[in-house]
């Protein structure tokens, strides 16, 4: 019998295996927060979160640690989306994703979509310490409710940071009780998913992307510093999917 | 010829101070106003046409829609692209000259660190009304551009335009059998307003075309660097 | 402080070249998300608790003293939109020209010099705040009005909407802007001691994407 919610912890830890491959020292995880190996394509590793469905609800604390060290290819995804739902313990749901991607190493983060159920309060926070060499791709979806369905209360955060810097630092508060207008014309104006791609590359210092827009509802930005991002607003979850994938393949 | 641009303002934060941050001169700023249609934009790419051989100047556009007049400009090569910029005025292109001049200050001062030095900097204002007028804290002298076909009224109805304008332009002479404009009537009512101030009645087809107008500024960039 | 400084500071016409700019009101009624008094008031809304609550932060920080180079670059990473980092460092000049020669003072010219491309436009009202003898609360109240006061009358311009209901929302939001400012200064306390992560970083990914669009757009009236 719970009465503070789950707290669960998954750490990933990748690096280089010298072969030219990436090796997997640290793969654990507990609760509803289980990593698993799957099969990788050419230099990189593979890691699934599978059960992420079952949660977070209400009070529950999770938290991811993903470290791609120096030589590491690595792209974790999830096996399917995360939906916040009401628990039974009181207060907020969080969420903590903190991935670290050293000098030579590249991580892709591409979980699948994070629904805000009715009645539910999430508070999502993904910091990203990128080295000055590291490359990223990370890929954030907020689907407002289910189908038909009033969302939860969700807050979002993103900060990215490169060589300690922070180049990156956003929050997206919707639902019920948040601050006032964020269904309204200046924020989402009814749009039911909201996406962000981001980019880390280094070469991105000496030739940022030029800003345009990518797809309906998607636009290319160059942030201030060696990194690019996409932000999209669409009716539905497919729908932002479709745009930020035309984002993607638009950035080669 | 008076020139009155020594107002005492701390450097460099202001615009009529006559020195850039250096120590150097900065360049003389004439703006050009007028209504719309009266013939400014054309006058400003004549005067570009005359002048850009022997003065070292740029150009600062505020139209009502961003880009419309520095397109001209820049369709008709006037000047090489990097000295015509553009201030966009939200709707209001009086503000831009007169009561908020801020963004045209930017302007100005980015075309003298980008291509200067400059001898000269035309500030174009968006078409407005008869009541627009430059500040002294953005330009040094003022030309007001009226032309025949918005009527032959305008210099008896005067406003601060026609009247404290350091040059009134009467445009579009040519046009003036066409609309029923009295011309002799336009030029002693002009004077009549504007007391010892100088008028030029001006066609830009016709042979002198912007003759007038340019000898006025080229007087008044020998007396700014005298 | 002085009320009537604080005045002269807030007042539209203060002449720092904020009426060429409209806040994202002028893409959102090209698309049709602002229509009529209510779709602003609900534009005001999104925009105070956003952009206005992350602007009314580095203005009251910078009115505490913190860096303004640090804050300037806390900035730059709330505003992903290059159009609208642009916008804000040009906005920042002008309103570092109307104050130097409003308030002369030491503090505004050394940033002036530092800083000759200028700074977010919210940081130099937090410094022009303190030229003026002003306080944080007075910088974050500056902020937030400025946040929905911009695109108000943009949308009277814009819309020929009535004046007076532009202005009646600008009053119905008024509780909100001060709770924003509270909510603001509180923030820049804690930047004092915990550094410019504190700031909140609130985002509208419609403003986002709008500013690009708009930049874009061959014709407009306003500059953002």
């Amino acid at each position: 019998m719970r009465t503070g919610g789950v707290r669960a912890t998954a750490r990933i830890t990748a690096r280089g295996d010298g072969r030219g491959g990436t090796e997997l020292p640290v793969l654990e995880g507990e609760g509803p927060l289980a990593p698993r190996r799957t099969r990788g394509s050419g230099a990189q590793a593979r890691v699934v979160l599978v059960g992420a469905m079952s949660g977070p609800l209400g009070g529950d604390h999770l938290t991811v640690h993903v470290r791609a060290a120096t030589g590491a290819r690595l792209l974790v995804g999830s096996a399917a989306a995360t939906i916040a739902l009401p628990g039974q313990a009181k207060g907020d749901a969080r969420y903590d994703v903190r991935l670290t991607v050293e000098d030579g190493a590249e991580l892709h983060w591409l979980p699948e979509q994070l629904i805000s159920a009715r009645g539910s309060e999430l508070r999502v926070v993904t910091r990203v310490e990128a080295a000055p060499t590291a490359r990223l791709v990370l890929r954030e979806e907020q689907v407002l409710g289910r189908v038909g369905e009033e969302p939860g209360r969700l807050t979002s955060r993103l900060a990215l940071r490169i060589g300690g810097r922070t180049v990156l630092d956003q929050e997206l508060a919707c639902g019920p009780g948040a601050p006032g207008g964020w269904d309204g014309p200046a924020v989402l104006d009814g749009h039911r998913a909201v996406g962000q791609l981001l980019l880390v590359r280094p070469e991105f210092a000496e030739a940022p992307v030029g800003a345009r827009p990518v797809a309906e509802g998607a636009v290319l930005v160059p942030l201030a510093g060696p990194a690019a991002l996409v932000t999209a607003t669409a009716p539905d979850a497919r729908l932002l999917r479709r745009a930020l994938d035309a984002a993607l393949s638009a950035l080669g | 010829m008076h020139l009155d641009h020594s107002l005492p303002l701390p450097a460099p934060a202001v615009g009529a101070d006559a020195h850039r941050p250096g120590g150097a001169r900065r360049a003389l700023r004439v703006g050009l106003g007028g209504p719309v249609g009266s013939g400014k934009t054309a006058t400003v790419a004549a005067l570009c046409r005359v002048l850009r051989d022997e003065l070292s100047l740029a150009v600062v556009t505020n139209d009502i829609y961003t880009r419309e007049d520095a397109e001209f400009l820049l369709r008709e090569a006037v000047l090489p692209p990097e000295r015509i910029t553009a201030v966009e005025t939200g709707a209001c292109p009086h503000t831009a000259i007169r009561d908020d001049i801020s963004a045209n200050l930017e302007a100005v001062e980015d075309l003298e660190d980008a291509v200067g030095p400059l001898d000269l900097v035309l500030v174009e204002s968006g078409g407005d009304n008869l009541t627009a007028t430059f500040s002294r804290g953005l330009v040094d002298a003022q030309i007001f551009v009226i032309d025949v076909a918005g009527g032959d009224d305008i210099p008896r109805k005067g406003g601060p335009g026609v009247t404290t304008a350091d040059l009134l332009v009467v445009n579009k002479t040519d046009l003036a059998p066409y609309v029923g404009s009295d011309l002799a009537r336009m030029a002693a009512d002009a004077k009549a307003a504007r007391a010892e101030l100088p008028v030029v009645l001006q066609s830009l087809r016709s042979e002198e075309g912007v003759r007038d107008v340019a000898d006025w500024i080229r007087a008044r960039v020998a007396a700014w660097t005298a | 402080m002085s009320r009537a400084a604080l005045l002269v500071l807030a007042d539209g016409r203060f002449p720092a070249g904020g009426h060429a700019h409209s806040g994202g009101a002028e893409e959102a009624v090209r698309t049709g998300r602002i229509t009529d008094a209510a779709s602003l008031e609900s534009f005001c809304r999104g925009r105070l608790h956003t952009a206005g609550l992350v602007a009314a932060a580095l203005a009251a920080a910078a009115a505490l003293g913190c860096d303004p180079a640090a804050l300037d670059a806390a900035a730059d990473a709330r505003t992903p939109s290059p159009a609208l980092r642009t916008a804000a460092r040009r906005l920042g000049r002008q309103l570092m020209r109307a104050a130097r020669a409003t308030w002369p003072g030491l503090e505004l010219d050394a940033v002036a010099r530092e800083f000759p491309r200028g700074v977010h436009q919210p940081v130099v009202l937090g410094l022009a705040a303190r030229a003026a003898g002003l306080g944080a609360a007075d910088a974050a109240h500056c902020a937030v009005y400025e946040s929905v006061g911009g695109p108000a009358t943009a949308t009277v311009r814009l819309l020929s909407l009535d004046p007076f209901d532009a202005t009646a929302v600008l009053a119905r939001l008024a509780p909100e802007m001060d709770r924003t400012a509270d909510t603001a200064v509180s923030a820049a306390h804690r930047v004092r001691k915990g550094g410019p992560d504190e700031l909140p970083a609130a985002s509208a990914p419609l403003l986002e994407i709008g500013a690009e669009a708009h930049a874009a757009r061959p014709v407009r009236l306003f500059a953002s």
